[in-house]
């Protein structure tokens, strides 16, 4: 019997560690192969390895891919000049710049840089940990930036931490139809929607920073996706401020919806939690609390928010500047300014902070933006649903950014 | 070339009696191993190394085949000595251990009209891997390029357009982009909906490499050909060939929700009748649905085959140019459609 049916099975038990034999598989930049031996790098490593990137810029033609598990990329820095700079300006083929298609990856201290379209993507990768990266699209915002910039979807197990996104037509971290999830210490700056947590189940979003986006922090959920029923959110702990950038998101695209001065926007989810952030200078609400109110032919779609709770977060001035259709007449009638929460009236929330909350008093979303009747609301009464646990990842994933 | 190549097979297979046979040349041994050679010759799938020689078991065609850069295929299969493959309840076949599933590709007007690239799709003890091999510039063997490659090409498609492009040979990992089903390697085009045997097969040749060969019934019509069906089913074979591979449960596109198998509701929101983008970012084109009933021009899954730009175009991988043909028949097909079902 040839010796590779031997093999092959104990490879496999080999594997289930981390091999003994686990490299390091050092790429530099320049040369004129320099992109295809990283592709290479990113094929040939085995489970354990780690592709170390060195200092310099990458030219990229095309999007890079990772499908081995447990392969860390660390780079040198994400800062221009000192770190490892991948920069996909000349990029001519595949809808990411990096993606992650293997579980227990780990990418940290590098930059991916101006992407056709999203930035590093991981899809069905398992306890993926970002850490210490730059996804950027230079210019800052522009139509022509690519949606996502921090993109895991259908995982289990995810954490982003300090990370840094700058310019991203749709959301600049953006967690789609995945369970268990960590977003923290991270800045989201310029992008569409900072945050995003659609469809998603078991998220804690906290001590971030985002700022000058079109919307702050969004917890979404979208009808006719394999995944969705989004619940279990909390939003903790972070600054949420001045998000004043003038929604820049191709049209058609959900985000393209949201108006300019969002700080946190809650669509059709349940169970999530906003607490102890601070958010000011968020012109339309620091708050806002909606439904989908678009058609839909999906008959198991929960398009209400449930649950939703609003307590001891610090409120500096919002409201200045509603970006929604008839805002500026309703802060006009209300003295130049709508309170810093607003609820479209649909499905139901907690309010807890001493702060006034608009209700546009829309019962159903089938009742037309038109109908809208705003008024004060008192959404303080009631008993708030016990409070969520806080997100445990597996130890290993932790360990990894120790 | 088929003939001969048909006709040496059957000889040599009339002599052996019902089974396949080893064929002079196929290296089994380096199919079987865990081997990735260099060089394509390590396989022995081409008579001397000439790629439009092939030592397999069989050619095979597709009724709609996936686009490539208006590129030439040429594929064959070779299944090992004493091994049949079986076509599954849902027309899949099952090939195999052993298996390798070549694929050629070139332009009759780009180096003589000898490929640019083989891609292999070998099936072995542990499953699928695919790698793909560059021909080298004297056209007698090619190497191995598991980073893939941009080769610049230029050629004349049906229309008489010339096209300058770098055409891109993937990677590996892409290779599995496509060629994916819940995160393993599956080979795409043969399926019994689509797959084509030589025509000059005797009757019982299908059955020296298939066990059940009765199940081998082709159900999707030719895409560019009027009589094999109707505008939406041609249509329908087209979205198969070219999105299906991702646009299913199982694979690259699943969490897009659009769904776009020969099998699909084609009247569902799934399959992208008033679907709104989901993480389309640019390629959402300013329009609200994938598909627009009665309005081509604003259904952005037209929008995404007609572009080039990797932030907007559709496939993802594996496309250089935009196929008008192909894009005017799914124009057509939404034309069509009448507006009320919106």
């Amino acid at each position: 019997m040839p010796i590779h049916r031997f093999a092959a099975p104990l490879a496999a038990a080999l594997l289930l560690a981390v091999p003994a034999t686990a490299k390091t598989i050092r790429v530099e930049a320049g040369g004129v192969d320099a992109n295809e031996k990283l592709q290479e790098a990113l094929i040939v490593a085995e489970p354990g390895d780690i592709v170390e990137l060195g200092a310099g810029t990458w030219a990229l033609a095309d999007g890079l891919s990772l499908d081995v598990a447990g392969v860390t990329i660390r780079g040198a820095g994400v800062e221009d000049g000192s770190g490892s700079i991948l920069d996909f300006a000349g990029q001519q083929g595949a809808g990411e710049g990096l993606l992650v298609t293997s579980d227990d990856v780990f990418l940290t201290n590098f930059a991916v840089l101006n992407t056709k379209g999203d930035g590093i993507k991981s899809k069905g990768a398992d306890r993926i940990v970002y850490h210490k990266l730059r996804v950027e699209w230079t210019a800052g915002p522009k139509e022509t930036n690519g949606a996502y910039g921090i993109y895991p979807v259908e995982s289990r197990d995810v954490l982003i931490d300090s990370v840094f996104v700058r310019g991203a037509s749709d959301a600049g971290i953006y967690v789609g139809q995945s369970k268990n999830i960590v977003v923290r210490d991270s800045i989201a700056k310029e992008n569409v929607a900072g945050i995003e947590i659609e469809n998603s189940y078991d998220a804690d979003v906290h001590d971030n920073l985002a700022t000058k986006n079109t919307g702050g922090i969004l917890v979404f959920d979208l009808p006719s996706l394999p995944m969705q029923g989004g619940h279990n959110v909390r939003v903790f702990d972070n600054i949420i401020v001045e998000n004043d950038t003038p929604n820049f998101a191709p049209k058609g695209n959900i985000v393209a919806s949201v108006p300019t001065g969002t700080g946190v926007l809650v669509m059709a989810n349940r169970n999530v939690e906003i607490f102890d952030n601070v958010m000011e200078k968020n012109g339309t609400a620091n708050v806002m609390i909606v439904g989908y109110r678009y058609e839909h032919k999906d008959p198991k779609y929960q398009p209400l928010p449930r649950a939703i709770v609003v307590r001891d977060n610090e409120h500096g001035r919002a409201g200045f500047a509603p970006a929604f259709p008839g805002g500026a007449e309703i802060a006009a009638a209300m003295g130049g300014s709508i309170p810093p929460v607003l609820w479209d009236g649909a499905g139901d929330a907690i309010v807890l902070d001493k702060v006034g909350v608009l209700s546009l008093n829309l019962p159903d979303v089938t009742t037309p933006q038109s109908a809208a009747k705003p008024s004060p609301a008192d959404l303080s009464k009631g008993t708030p649903p016990a409070a969520l646990p806080g997100i445990t990842l597996p130890a290993a994933m932790e360990a990894k950014v120790q | 070339v088929r003939r001969v190549f048909a006709a040496l097979a059957a000889a040599l297979l009339c002599a052996s009696g019902a089974s396949g046979v080893p064929l002079p040349g196929v290296h089994q041994e380096v199919i079987d191993s865990d081997a990735i050679p260099q060089k394509l010759s390590a396989f022995g799938l081409f008579h001397f190394g000439n790629p439009k020689v092939p030592l397999g078991s069989f050619p095979y065609t597709l009724r709609t085949p996936l686009f490539s850069d208006y590129a030439d295929k040429h594929r064959f299969v070779s299944i090992p000595a004493g091994k049949k493959a079986r076509v599954l309840a849902d027309g899949t076949i099952d090939f195999p251990v052993g298996t390798v599933l070549v694929k050629s590709f070139g332009w009759s007007d780009v180096a003589d009209g000898r490929p640019v690239e083989t891609r292999l799709l070998i099936r072995r003890a542990a499953g699928w891997i695919a790698l793909p091999y560059i021909w080298d510039a004297d056209g007698r063997d090619a190497t191995l390029a598991l980073g893939g490659r941009r080769v610049p090409v230029t050629f004349r498609s049906p229309d008489g357009e010339t096209h300058s492009i770098r055409y891109a040979v993937p990677n590996k990992n892409q290779c599995k982009e496509c060629h994916s089903l819940n995160g393993e390697i599956v080979p795409i085009g043969p399926k019994a909906r689509n797959f084509v045997l030589p025509s000059d097969w005797l009757p019982e040749q299908r059955g020296w490499y298939f066990e059940n060969p009765d199940a081998l019934k082709t159900a999707m019509p030719i895409w560019d050909d009027a009589k094999s069906g109707s505008v939406a089913d041609r249509a329908r074979a087209y979205l198969d060939a070219n999105c299906a591979h991702c646009h299913n449960p199982a694979g690259s596109a699943s969490n897009s929700g659009l769904f776009l198998r020969w099998t699909d509701d084609p009247a569902g929101v799934n399959y992208g009748i008033g679907k709104r983008p989901t993480a389309a970012g640019r390629g959402s084109g300013g329009m609200d649905f994938a598909v627009a009933p009665g309005d081509p021009g604003r259904s952005f899954l037209i929008y995404r085959l007609e572009s080039t730009d990797p932030g907007i175009a559709m496939p993802e991988v594996g496309r250089s140019t935009v196929h008008r043909e192909g894009a005017a028949l799914l124009r057509q097909w939404i034309a069509e459609m009448p507006k009320a079902s919106h």
